[in-house]
């Protein structure tokens, strides 16, 4: 079974538009949305929700005014300033972690269980999809993503699929690690940006720290010719292969206003067309990695 | 004043929002770039020199010799980062954010106060003048809110200066740990539904922390109208629309901040800033 995650580094570059168009273009798999803040893949596959689980993972202090003599050991105590001079828990500041319930001298804080998100098993037309979502403010988005790729695998072996389709999250912090840690291989879906080359470079080391293989897609490449060259130089440089380029085309605007990846959406469309090339290399380098 | 700029989707246009509106406000400005993972706006606006101050996290330091094993820190530690088996200690300091339990749980005042470098903080003045702060998250690092935090801990402390925070997408922690304690909280978006669905998200989020809400919908024209419609429900105001324009584009492709090149676009972020002002007071 293989796994490709679908990353940028930065925001906005097409992740989640492309993702969906290749799910359509591939037979056989699991998809997943490892953009847990902020997904939007559901947006364009309309999953129908089978089954739905609370993601319940952390805890939240609560201070009982009754017992609290106000001596000020749990605010000191509190790393994230998540308790206030008046003793109040700023619960979108708690970590959940109960320094302050070890610390106090009477016993006046509990920690409750909180609700920080949910967890989606559904069915779309292109296959079964694992998805979440963090309830906002939240934390722990790193936990939610491994949930998400536990809940995936397990529909890969249930349903014996032997492709994931992962549409990830941007940056590389925290939920981009948890997305991409021990996936068979990485697409990288970059545009002719200063920014975005900027942060195309970070994600490729961060491939490299964990030692995944990656592929680079150009997106919106006529924006910047100059800046496309730049960044098939860059790859070119480091082995990585390109795996194609999409012009910038508000086709793809009109196709997500619609609800529908673009190659359903516009089947005759260049954009379209480019897809479906696009996707046969991928399958081929996947099968080479 | 502190303006924080969000948006739940990624790419909406925040850092070019937090560029340009410092190009256009009057007066001293800093810009404290908070997307520590994948920050941007330095490539908008080069910084003529750097100050680097590096940032750690607290991390705990195990003295073998006092250690009874008691196992106390291991059963306290909420992200099991500690393991103490017979051969002794181990410590697995990536999942380690620094909540101090362990100290506190040890009988023996075995363990201490340790550090772990995450990346580091750069400062410094761009040609224009305007300040610059940003995080600089190690690769391969998931622990990116103490740089954001040290990154805010470099505002500017006095009153005359206005400061822009240009802050991560994602509606969680990171994001949270930018906008929170500004006066206003401007949210970029664009009329799709991908726009509309993060914003909702993001409005969600923001009305927890009870800031002032203005929302930016930003390649205007393209899309639909429910961006408008959602906004006119919630009553949040939009205070500036950017047209969907290939022009624009192409100068941020450069990394050039429009602004510089289409000067009619000055006097309306600079009427973004004034109506901001007013709002907050």
């Amino acid at each position: 079974m293989k796994e490709l995650v679908i990353v940028s580094g930065k925001g906005g570059t097409g992740k989640t538009t492309i993702t969906a168009s290749l799910t359509a273009l591939a037979s056989d798999l699991i998809i997943a949305d490892c953009d847990v803040d902020a997904p939007n893949l559901h947006l364009l596959l309309g999953p129908d929700i089978q089954f739905s689980e609370e993601f319940i993972e952390s805890k939240v202090a609560v201070i009982n005014p009754e017992l609290c003599t106000q001596c000020g050991v749990c605010e000191s105590a509190c790393k994230f300033d998540a308790i206030s001079s008046t003793f109040q828990v700023d619960p979108i500041l708690c970590e959940g972690c109960g320094v302050c319930f070890i610390s106090c001298p009477v016993n006046a804080i509990e920690m409750q269980e909180r609700l920080s998100g949910y967890i989606y098993n559904s069915k779309t037309s292109y296959g079964p999809m694992a998805h979440a979502l963090l309830l906002p403010g939240e934390s722990n988005s790193g936990k939610l993503v491994t949930r998400v790729r536990a809940l995936a695998s397990k529909l890969a072996e249930k349903h014996e699929r032997d492709l994931i389709l992962t549409d990830g999250p941007p940056g590389i912090a925290c939920a981009a690690i948890a997305t991409i840690t021990g996936a068979s291989a990485g697409l990288v879906v970059t545009e002719p940006t200063v920014p975005a080359i900027h942060d195309l470079k970070r994600i490729l080391d961060l491939f490299q720290h964990f030692k995944i293989p990656v592929m680079v897609l150009i997106n919106k490449a006529d924006l910047n010719i100059r800046k496309s060259e730049e960044i098939a130089d860059y790859c070119q440089r480091n082995d990585i292969p390109i795996v194609g380029q999409l012009d910038y085309d508000l086709k793809m605007y009109e196709a997500v206003v619609a609800g529908l990846p673009i190659v359903e959406y516009a089947p005759s469309n260049r954009l379209s067309k480019a897809l479906k090339a696009i996707w046969k290399r991928v399958e081929k380098q996947l099968d080479a990695f | 004043m502190n303006i924080a700029i969000a948006s739940g989707k990624g790419g909406t246009g925040k850092t070019s929002v937090s560029v340009n509106l410092a190009l256009s406000v009057p007066g001293p400005v800093q810009v404290l770039d908070c997307d520590a993972d994948e920050p941007n706006v330095h490539t908008l606006l080069p910084l003529k020199t750097e100050e680097i101050e590096p940032v750690f996290t607290m991390i705990p330091e195990f003295d073998e010799v006092k250690c009874t094993q008691s196992k106390k820190c291991a059963a306290f530690c909420p992200n099991h980062a500690i393991f103490v088996g017979k051969t002794g200690i181990q410590f697995f300091p990536e999942l380690c954010y620094g909540c101090g339990g362990c100290i506190l749980s040890c009988p023996n005042q075995a363990i201490k106060e340790g550090k772990r470098q995450l990346g580091v903080t750069k400062s410094g003045l761009t040609a224009e003048g305007v300040q610059v702060v940003y995080g600089d998250l190690n690769v391969g690092e998931p622990l990116v809110v103490p740089v954001i935090k040290a990154v805010k801990n470099r505002a500017s402390k006095q009153n005359r200066v206005t400061v822009i925070l240009d802050c991560p997408p994602g509606v969680s922690c990171p994001m949270v740990e930018s906008v929170h304690g500004s006066d206003y909280c401007l949210l970029v978006t664009e009329p799709t539904p991908f726009g509309l669905h993060d914003l909702q998200l993001a409005v969600d989020t923001i009305r927890q922390l009870e800031i002032p809400i203005g929302v930016v919908v930003n390649r205007a024209g393209i899309g639909d109208k429910q961006v408008y419609s959602y906004c006119a429900s919630e009553q949040i105001p939009i205070l500036l629309e950017i047209p969907h324009s290939r022009k624009i584009a192409e100068l941020f492709a450069e990394g050039i901040p429009f602004v510089t090149q289409l000067p009619e676009w000055q006097p309306k972020f600079e009427r973004l800033f004034r109506t901001i002002q007013e709002r907050i007071d």
